[in-house]
């Protein structure tokens, strides 16, 4: 079972994020890293071909400046190889673009499953998992809670507002899975070294046979007219607790009267 | 000045019309001429609700059979604005379907999604989306300039239903074309989770935990609480994860968007992912060990304290009044 699983690189969420004033973009000149989000999806898709005791996991990004940080990150965790789309004309790209470069990207490989997260933790549109089903023709189960294959079909439970629902899609298909879905491994020393020397396939928009003109800042069918500071909410008083602190919380719901 | 014509993604929860769909009707009013829904299911089960609430039209599929909700209904969405019967903008709540509807929309019509809205406003023959980022701090104005209809996703709570006192809306056929493989995926059983006492996002007081409680015992302390307040129970994106409690309780970006009158964060950090689900709520009361923790910057009332030395307090002093 072939299964490949998009990942992004982000800037470590630990660092406060900017916006490029010129731009209006999140900026991306720091070191990437693999976002969390994608964790779940890598070691849900080694967990998958280990079950099935055959079949390959295989990478896809898309990231500025042939970062590979992130993608090293989830080879050690045990994928066996890569593909990296870096290309210039993609400065701006929006989620309908990201989806175009990343269903062109996925196709090469001819997956029996695609693996997302639902989100990403930098940008966090949630749009481009089921664009990338919508682009190669597939069927799709988004927010996954559980994956199983049995017998050519996943078989799903998707969250839902209420609960969750029980899908059956029969393969090849997009499956987008929810953080908590499974609990990534740490890569070992020995997966961080072996991580070195797997094959990491650059490609740029035209190796993909991408009209340069249909992605970046030209292809995105949308423009950011304004950035501004937020209306900052007015912070209140803070006390340190000193054994007396719940009579503070109650004298402040009396107060509003909500008890 | 207003559109022409928006169409507004109907959602429905059991017999009743979801609360987002009833919170965009309200919005679109203002913005556009003609109001019209398009959804899945059966369309006169709704009508008289959505008519209310100023829907003139409900475009609706039918039993889909099992079949999603995102590509049945994008696909015949994209058929009838193929047919030249589309609108100016549609406008999708940010739950799983609408999420799913937007993004194979987008590709069908080749146009972009404008996510995470907060707010619209119209811009010549255009509409441009509000969306705060960084937890809430910085606003993002975008505007769709693709020429073709815009396609937006509204977060919860941010526009107040209200009835328009419309009549009963008119309910008209959306044909689902053949889906061919994308078609397959299919539900078999639907299971819904109990929960006890006021709903989460509708709750006058919400009670949240986060990774601060230690363990996942000690989220029986928020329960308690929220039991004493006659509130709803919830939790920070981290706790679910840890499987602590089931994600519907999650309250932030991926879970749910709570704006009650007060909220109590305990031992959670406030993280960007949490705090856009509940910085709208009107007073907030913050308990954390780390004095240094963001959860204070948006806190009426914060206590740098040991949750587990102030709750079981609080539980009693609000039991014995």
């Amino acid at each position: 079972m072939k299964v490949v699983v998009c990942v992004k690189q982000i800037p470590d969420p630990a660092d406060p994020g900017a916006l490029d004033p010129e731009s209006k973009t999140l900026k991306r000149d720091q070191k990437l890293i693999l976002d969390e989000s994608d964790s779940y999806g890598v070691e849900m898709a080694l967990q998958l071909v280990d079950t099935a005791g055959e079949g390959s996991v295989h990478l896809v990004s898309m990231a500025p400046n042939n970062e590979v940080g992130g993608l090293r990150t989830a080879l050690a965790m045990g994928a066996e190889s890569a593909t990296l789309v870096s290309d210039d004309a993609l400065k701006g790209t929006d989620a309908l673009g990201t989806a175009k470069v990343l269903a062109a990207a996925i196709a090469r490989s001819e997956p029996d499953l695609v693996l997302t997260a639902t989100e990403s933790s930098d940008g966090y549109t949630g749009t481009v998992p089921e664009m990338v089903a919508e682009l190669l023709g597939l069927p799709s189960v988004t927010f996954a809670k559980s994956v199983a294959i049995d017998g050519g079909t996943a078989k799903v439970k998707r969250q839902t507002e209420a609960g969750y629902d029980d899908v059956e899609c029969p393969l090849p298909a997009l499956v987008s899975v929810t953080a908590g879905v499974v609990e990534p491994r740490y890569p070992s020393f020995k997966g961080i070294m072996a991580a070195k020397s797997k094959p990491v396939d650059e490609v740029t928009c035209s190796d993909l046979g991408i009209d340069a003109g249909s992605v970046g800042w030209a292809g995105s069918g949308q423009e950011i007219v304004s950035v501004e500071d937020a209306p900052a909410r007015e912070s209140g008083e803070v006390i340190e607790d000193e054994g007396d602190a719940h009579e503070r919380i109650v004298a402040f719901l009396d107060e509003l009267k909500v008890l | 000045m207003g559109l022409d014509k928006i169409w507004v993604f109907g959602e429905a929860n059991g017999d009743a019309v979801a609360t987002i769909t009833l919170e965009m009707l309200a919005k679109a009013r203002e913005i556009a001429d003609t109001v019209e829904v398009f959804m899945a299911g059966d369309g006169d089960d709704y009508a008289e609700e959505l008519g209310d609430h100023g829907a003139t039209t409900v475009y609706a599929t039918g039993d889909l059979d099992g079949a999603m909700q995102g590509v049945s209904v994008a696909s015949a969405v994209a058929a009838a604005v193929a047919d030249g019967n589309g609108p100016s903008a549609f406008m999708l709540g940010t739950s799983q379907d609408g999420r799913d509807v937007a993004a194979r929309l987008s590709v069908k019509l080749d146009a972009p999604v404008i996510t995470n809205v907060v707010d619209l406003e119209v811009d010549g023959d255009s509409l441009v989306g509000n969306e705060p980022i960084f937890g809430g701090t910085v606003d993002v104005k975008t505007k769709n300039t693709s020429g073709k209809p815009g396609i937006f996703l509204v977060r919860p709570k941010s526009f107040t239903a209200e009835s328009a006192g419309g009549a009963e809306a008119e309910v008209e056929d959306l044909d689902v074309p053949d889906l061919g493989a994308t078609g397959t995926a299919r539900v078999t059983a639907v299971f819904a989770e109990e929960s006890d006492g006021p709903k989460l996002d509708e709750a006058a007081i919400v009670v949240s935990g986060g990774r601060g409680l230690g363990e996942k015992d000690a989220y029986a302390m928020i329960e308690d609480l929220a039991k004493a307040v006659g509130g709803a129970a919830g939790a920070s994106r981290a706790i679910v994860d840890a499987g602590w409690v089931p994600y519907s309780y999650q309250v932030g970006q991926t879970g749910k968007v709570v704006k009650p009158m007060v909220y109590i964060a305990c031992g959670i950090s406030g993280a960007t992912q949490h705090l856009v689900g509940m910085k709208g709520s009107k007073n907030i009361i913050a308990i954390n060990k780390d004095a240094e923790a963001p959860i204070f910057a948006v806190a009426d009332l914060g206590i740098v304290g040991d949750v587990h030395k102030v709750l079981p307090k609080l539980i009693e002093a609000l039991k014995a009044q």
